[in-house]
């Protein structure tokens, strides 16, 4: 009959065993061979010889693939910004939304999540080509307002030029905050939830107007959800491959297909592993930056 | 009688109605368009020429497809089934025990949720083939495996969270009872706890599933020709043409996903209920 | 002196202008009715109270003063201005509000002076108001502070500063002290009493305890459901109560079921079954036919113990054997200045006696199973149709 601090013993080894052996052989064991590779070099065609050696991340440093490391920030930053202006008054709706609603709306907010990325991404393909939806029907206003010049007697309007829409940064920027919209609202929606309602209703009752409140008092209190929503998107958007592959021209390529052509096409591991690793240090640096403003900051919002 | 708007009641505004129209509107158009035009009667995807059920016919012939569709599944379950054990695990761990490096381990079980797709999908194509390579004369579905094995990876944080949430709310004084009552550490793990986690295993099982469905980055990476699954072989039909079939096979997709959803929700709330919320 | 003071001095009966006035005013959610036609005036410089249990409509009534909720009919007036569609910042009164929403995220000093920033008051100005607000609130040395460092009282007076600044034409208060402990509440009510002399503003004030109302207040509007039950001065509603509900929610009460078996221009005589066999004789004429159904209302403070003795004690100026009620003492609960008797009535009705412990001694006089004779005078029961 084991001893109550062997049996003890023994539950907490089942426990902490099968997660903490599976994480440390399947995912840490995993990034160390790539944080090797970074360090590597060509041999042959198949051998990698692990050398030690800074030339991989001198070489994403220059000033092509830094270029394209400062796009993706850049794209990701923007896309961002568009999902928070978009999303907000969204979140907004939803939390002052009646308790009928409010279920549905959430549902219908995040069931485009829950559906894959790639049919997602997919189905902007087919508004934005030249001869997809949105072309469609500009083409068709087109007509219309030609027909109608035609009526007043005045000379039609010229041939219907469609825009490109696709494969360009525009599509990328549009794809990505199609695809990364519910990431924001949610935190967003779970910030502005937990905000004290007679709040609003003290700084309306003190002479506030409705902008001048937003401003005063929501968005200060629900800054830690926003940044959470933030970072959110942020990360994800960063490293995103699929968005840009299928919707993005030959100069919209961002850091996840550069690092994807050096596997499985220039055959270049060292070079695609120092690129990601260079990819997650960026990650991570963002995340401190949100951990290091919401530090020491008890969690406001809460008519004290 | 309408009455007037109530300062607080910003939904009655007409700007924020015409922004969440206008929004869901596009958020859910392009689908719905793919959806529909998965039945046009022609090989092109924007002009509607006719009703049809040929590209969901050539779909179901499409073997290839099929075989992926069955891929995709068996991974999803598998990995699934490993998720759920090892995501509750590390959420008991997380909740009961105190120990040293208590939160290193806690940072380490949420990296997978923070490193970027294409970081974890190198890093398994690297382990994969040059550690442990995987044996590809491995009779289906051990030849899986490694892509199975890719998918825990990702999914049972996700499974932990859910499940460590809804530890939150357990009363200790439970197993304490039960303890007292004779039952040693397992019978009251088994009794007592996992009754009151069903409604999170349920949703951590059903979220794993989605996502390892779902999943396409690091399945590109991991799977070979011929471990391919349902997102990969869409993928290269996309790349290859654009024509009613994609939209078929995507149908089918948002159709599964749909019902999982639903499925979840429905378990979720009844044992939910019966676990005594 | 308030606008009432100085109308009375001038002892005119002049016409003075109501401050807030509410015209048939009624709110609906859907088909559930939170307030039901109701008018009130409300003149300036009064502590007016809104009193009744939860759910009677008297904060609703309160939002829609400040404009937070918008009524479904009827129409609110200050001074003398009709808010229709005038919007919560464009009103010149300012609300206290339950949880006090105090600004988490700004020091005390800047918490007040929020108002003031958005009327464009300049910097030397506002700060001068500021620092005058918290003076009178005293909380003069905590400007810089945080609201989490303050307790619970404190944030009360930085909201009521932050709203007294602006000197707006009334201050709304909703459930002042109901978060505030009992020691402390009667302190406030001492100091919310205490300021509204020193500002000379009107004071409307929503309240569920009737012992804050009565105590702070000059006249109350006591709700229930929705409508306005009876308004009067504190002691109007006390001793000479309109209804049954009110009668039975301010004070307590002794209330008893009876028939009016006499009814002249000059007195009056009530049987209660519960009082049997001695009826209940008042000096005054009541509403009401002979035979009709009554209520009798006794302050349990205006009834008298005696003695067991053979014949019932003799009430002045009423009829032998009326006013009296015979009875067993079940329980007493001395509370230190006064101790409540709760006595048994030979036809099995429960009473509350209260009587004052004037000499250190009085808690003996009477001990428990005594037998006892209950009177009380003809001026002390309050007769009511419903």
């Amino acid at each position: 009959m084991a001893t109550r601090t062997q049996e003890r013993r023994l539950a907490f080894l089942a426990t902490a065993l099968p997660p903490i052996a599976w994480v440390v052989v399947f995912f840490l064991a995993p990034l160390a061979i790539v944080w090797a590779y970074s360090f590597g070099q060509n041999v042959s065609l198949t051998e990698v010889d692990i050398s030690g050696t800074f030339a991989n991340y001198a070489r994403a440093l220059q000033p092509l693939y830094l270029g394209i490391f400062a796009k993706s920030i850049f794209v990701a930053g923007l896309t961002t910004l568009l999902c928070l202006i978009v999303g907000f008054p969204v979140a907004l709706a939803i939390v002052f939304a009646s308790e009928r609603w409010r279920p549905w709306m959430l549902l219908l907010i995040m069931l485009p999540f829950w559906t894959n990325l790639l049919i997602r991404t997919y189905a902007l393909i087919a508004v934005l080509r030249t001869e997809g939806y949105v072309n469609f029907t500009l083409e068709w206003l087109w007509n219309q307002g030609s027909w109608l010049m035609t009526l007043v007697g005045l000379q039609p309007l010229g041939d219907f030029t469609p825009l490109q829409l696709l494969y360009n940064n525009f599509a990328v920027v549009g794809g990505l905050v199609y695809v990364h919209l519910p990431f924001m609202v949610l935190p967003l929606y779970a910030a502005l939830d937990r905000l004290d309602k007679s709040l609003i209703e003290a700084s309306l009752d003190l002479g506030a107007g409705h902008l001048r409140t937003l401003f005063s008092i929501v968005v200060p209190l629900a800054l830690p959800g926003i940044i959470s929503g933030i970072i959110i998107t942020f990360v994800p958007a960063l490293g995103a491959y699929l968005t840009p592959d299928l919707l993005g021209g030959p100069d919209s390529q961002m850091i996840a297909n550069v690092i994807e052509r050096q596997f499985k096409r220039a055959n270049d591991w060292p070079f695609g592993a120092a690129l990601s690793f260079l990819l997650m240090y960026a990650t991570f640096a963002a995340i401190a930056l949100r951990a290091y403003f919401s530090r020491g900051k008890p969690a406001p919002g809460h008519g004290v | 009688m309408a009455t007037r708007r109530a300062p607080l009641e910003y939904n009655r505004m007409w700007q924020i109605r015409a922004w969440l129209f206008a929004v869901f509107f596009f958020l859910y158009a392009p689908l719905v368009a793919l959806i529909v035009f998965s039945f046009n009667d022609s090989k092109r995807i924007t002009v509607w020429r006719g009703f049809t059920f040929r590209y969901y016919e050539k779909l179901f012939n499409n073997d290839s497809l099929l075989l992926a569709f069955a891929n995709s599944l068996t991974i999803a379950f598998m990995a699934t089934l490993i998720s759920l054990v090892i995501g509750a695990l590390a959420a008991v761990l997380l909740w009961r025990y105190r120990f040293t490096g208590r939160t290193a381990v806690e940072g380490t079980f949420m990296l997978p949720l923070v490193v970027p797709e294409i970081c974890m999908g190198v890093a398994m194509l690297l382990f994969f083939t040059r550690v442990l390579p995987w044996p590809n004369y491995l009779v289906w579905p051990l030849n899986l495996g490694s892509i199975i094995i890719a998918h825990v990876s990702f999914c049972f944080p996700f499974v932990a969270l859910v499940v460590g949430a809804r530890l939150a709310s357990f009363n200790k004084e439970q197993e304490e009872a039960a303890r007292d009552l004779g039952a040693n550490d397992w019978q009251a793990f088994r009794d007592v706890l996992l009754p009151h986690l069903r409604p999170a295993l349920i949703a951590g099982a059903l979220l794993a599933f989605t996502l390892s469905l779902d999943d396409f980055v690091i399945t590109f990476f991991t799977s070979g020709p011929d471990t391919v699954t349902f997102p990969v072989k869409v993928y290269s039909m996309l790349r290859f043409s654009v024509t009613p079939e994609v939209n078929a096979a995507s149908t089918m997709l948002i159709l599964l996903t749909i019902v999982l959803m639903a499925l979840m929700m429905v378990l979720q709330s009844r044992a939910q209920k019966k676990a005594g919320g | 002196m308030t606008a009432v003071d100085q109308v009375l001095a001038e002892g005119g009966k002049a016409t003075i202008k109501p401050i807030i006035s509410f015209r048939n005013v009624s709110k609906r959610w859907g088909s559930a009715v939170g307030v039901d036609n109701v008018s009130l005036d409300i003149e300036p410089g009064e502590f007016f109270a809104l009193l009744g249990p939860s759910g009677c409509g008297k904060t609703t009534l309160l939002r829609m003063l400040a404009g937070l909720e918008v009524p479904t009919e009827g129409h609110v007036l200050i001074d003398g201005q009709d808010m229709g569609d005038i919007p919560p910042n464009k009103r010149a009164v300012n609300m206290v509000f339950q949880s006090y929403a105090v600004f988490p995220h700004m020091t005390v000093a800047d918490n007040v002076a929020y108002g003031l920033k958005i009327d464009r008051v300049v910097q030397p100005e506002r700060d001068r108001r500021v620092q005058e607000a918290l003076d009178l609130v005293q909380l003069g040395q905590l400007a810089a502070r945080m609201p989490d460092q303050l307790s619970g009282g404190q944030r009360q007076r930085v909201a009521l500063a932050r709203a007294l600044v602006k000197k707006p034409k009334v201050l709304l208060l909703d459930e002042p002290l109901s978060a505030l402990d009992a020691k402390l509440r009667e302190a406030m009510r001492f100091e919310l009493s205490q300021l509204h002399q020193k500002v000379g503003i009107t004071f409307i004030m929503v309240t569920h305890d009737q012992d804050e109302a009565l105590a702070i207040a000059s006249r109350i509007a006591v709700m229930n459901k929705g409508s306005i039950a009876q308004i009067g001065t504190p002691s109007d509603l006390y001793e000479f109560p309109a209804s049954r509900f009110v009668a039975d929610f301010i004070g307590s009460v002794n209330m008893f079921e009876g028939t009016l078996i006499n009814d002249k221009p000059d007195e009056a005589t009530v049987a209660c079954p519960e009082l049997d066999p001695y009826p209940v004789h008042v000096p005054h004429a009541v509403l009401g036919q002979e035979t009709s159904s009554v209520w009798v209302a006794i302050r349990p403070e205006k009834m008298s113990l005696h003695k067991e003795a053979d014949a019932p004690p003799a009430v002045p100026e009423c009829p032998a054997a009326h006013n009296v009620a015979k009875g067993e003492i079940k329980e007493i609960s001395y509370l230190g200045d006064i101790s409540i008797f709760h006595v048994l009535l030979t036809n099995g009705r429960l009473i509350r006696i209260s009587r004052p412990n004037r000499s250190r001694w009085d808690q003996d006089s009477f001990g428990w199973g005594e037998r006892v004779w209950v009177s009380w005078d003809g001026s002390s029961p309050v007769v009511l149709q419903s």
